[in-house]
């Protein structure tokens, strides 16, 4: 009987190999249970920002009217949060699949512990989830991106580049809600996520400029990672792109690799004893 | 004799200070039924997740077809069937996309993947439940998709921890059936159990596990002939009764061994110690003559008896 063995990488081998090249067949089991099973909270999780920005940008932002742009220029409110709720549909998109999805994979369906009894290694399953998570948020964001064309909220050619800036928000997220998510123990940890999402989306300067705060809060919120994607979507989408805006690529691209790091040791630790 | 495809030499498993296996040696020699036979907690599961290169072995030697579990775990993994303890099944994918997801993990092509997944739908007795929600399928159709599962990828040892655990005797007979195919086929089963009855009908080989430690090793038969009697004699005389009485039994068969509800003598004729045990004027409320079991043979090794 001859068997076809996927090739594992040989440098860390053992119990504890981390890596088979396989990412992509824990991305097709994703696809596969997303058609059967979860399409109509994907479905729900698209819509929400695009409602959020019909009332407050288009409902509210008549009442509102024109607003200070990041360059200085005056732009409709609309314009002002729509690059906010961009990032934020990515964010969404990428934090539901890696936190409850996850969550409930590692505690209750142990749905890691049987792939990891197969050839693949903790880094494949890291890799191929965050990787959903990321489309996800992409998707999102497309579909969000599309609506804010159709709504001539796009103020300049920059917000093309807002496509693969929003890919890199996602995968921050993504990542980090991961590496997050393998150390919560119960359903009560999960709760504290929400608890910091939701403030975050308030007040990462998503419906008004940074500027209303007293410095000391102006320091926390630009601490965190909503507020670099918020800033980075919307000087492209107005078109004031600025050379400090690499900082929050930066910002994201650490996220993302210190994500996928303490994720692959995570469940290394936890199915690999 | 062949090469072993399982060689373990003094292992031992320890998570802090306690030790999960403590020291156990055994061979597997390919295409043998092996049995590992022990209560809950006796480091069956411990050991299974070593010899699946799940889990790194604290001292001691393991080799797997050849290679070591610390060097080689996915080459080791790629070639073995895994059915655990308790169902793992993919709740979110349907009965023959189970098979499908998992033969990708292994990374077999798609078309060799679906190929065997017919043929292992129609082993496991499953053809009509190919489109079924996992969720909806009986324990026992559960435990036969996740052998099916472990089979994907052909393995050359399948492992099975405690198969037929929770199954009502019907779905427990189907299963043994299936599995005794397998071995028919000269797939090496290795399985842990508590149940005795399981392990005659399984293996050709036990070793008996307590508190991470070999208690003895043969097959079933040789076990029982060595451990035990031909035949045992259960009587009750009500459990206040039974210290008691058992007291004045004593010289009747080999020896007697007192549970909580009945006595048990052990004697190579049982009709005949009844009689004794009437003829000294006890009548028991219940008397039972039967073979003895491989449950008699832990009893005699712990003092303890399998099922608490």
């Amino acid at each position: 009987m001859s068997v076809q063995i996927a090739p594992a990488r040989r440098s860390v081998n053992g119990p504890s190999a981390l890596y088979a090249g396989n990412a992509r067949s824990v991305m097709l089991r994703g696809w596969r249970a997303t058609a059967s099973t979860n399409w109509l909270v994907m479905v729900s999780g698209f819509f929400e920002p695009i409602f959020y920005l019909l009332s407050m940008g288009i409902g509210l932002g008549a009442l509102v009217g024109n607003v200070e742009g990041p360059g200085g220029t005056e732009i409709p409110y609309a314009a002002f949060i729509a690059p906010a709720l961009l990032a934020v549909a990515a964010m969404n998109g990428a934090v539901y699949d890696s936190t409850w999805n996850v969550f409930f994979k590692i505690k209750f369906s142990k749905i890691y512990e049987g792939m990891l009894a197969t050839s693949l290694g903790p880094f494949d399953i890291a890799l191929g989830e965050i990787s959903l998570a990321l489309i996800r948020g992409a998707m999102y964001a497309f579909g969000f991106m599309v609506v804010m064309q159709v709504l001539g909220l796009n103020l300049s050619w920059w917000a093309l580049l807002a496509f693969p800036a929003v890919l890199l928000i996602a995968s921050g997220f993504a990542s980090f809600g991961m590496a997050v998510t393998s150390y919560m123990k119960t359903f009560q940890h999960m709760d504290w996520i929400n608890f910091i999402l939701m403030p975050m989306f308030m007040f990462s300067a998503t419906f008004f400029p940074l500027s209303v705060y007293p410095p000391d809060v102006q320091f926390v919120i630009q601490a965190l990672p909503l507020w670099h994607g918020v800033e980075l979507v919307r000087g492209l989408t107005t078109g004031a792109v600025e050379m400090g805006m690499l900082w929050h690529v930066l910002y994201f691209a650490v996220m993302s690799l210190v994500g996928i790091v303490f994720t692959t040791r995570r469940l290394r630790a936890l199915f690999l004893d | 004799m062949p090469e072993p495809v399982i060689e373990a030499r003094n292992l031992v498993k320890k998570y802090k200070d306690f030790a999960a296996v403590d020291d156990i040696s055994f061979d597997v020699a390919p295409g043998e039924s092996f049995g590992l036979l022990g209560p809950n907690g006796a480091g069956k599961s411990t050991t299974m997740r070593m010899v699946g290169a799940v889990s790194s072995r604290t001292a001691g030697s393991l080799s797997i077809l050849g290679l070591d579990p610390d060097e080689y775990g996915p080459e080791i993994r790629s070639q073995l069937g895994v059915v655990p303890q308790a169902d793992n099944l993919d709740e979110e994918l349907r009965a023959r996309e189970n098979l499908l997801v998992y033969g990708r993990y292994f990374g077999l092509p798609r078309r060799l993947v679906a190929q065997r997944a017919d043929e292992l739908m129609a082993f496991a007795q499953l053809d009509d439940k190919v489109k079924a929600k996992v969720d909806d399928l009986s324990g026992g159709m559960k435990r036969r998709l996740t052998i099916a599962r472990a089979l994907i990828n052909d393995p050359r040892i399948l492992l099975l921890d405690e198969p037929t655990t929770g199954l009502d005797p019907q779905a427990r007979h189907v299963l043994w059936d299936r599995l005794f195919r397998l071995k028919e086929q000269g797939t090496t089963l290795v399985l842990t159990t508590h149940y005795m009855d399981e392990a005659e009908q399984l293996c050709d080989r036990i070793v008996v596990v307590d508190e991470g430690r070999i208690m003895a090793e043969g097959s079933p038969s040789q076990l029982i002939r060595q451990y035990s009697s031909r035949e045992v004699l259960e009587v009750r005389f009500g459990s206040q009764n039974n210290e008691v009485v058992a007291r004045e039994l004593e010289g009747i068969g080999d020896r007697n061994e007192v549970l909580p509800d009945r006595i048990l003598i052990y004697a190579s004729n049982g009709e005949e110690a009844l009689g004794a045990v009437t003829e000294r004027g006890h009548t028991p409320i219940t008397s039972l003559v039967r073979r003895s079991s491989l449950e008699d043979v832990f009893l005699r090794l712990t003092g303890r008896s399998l099922i608490e």
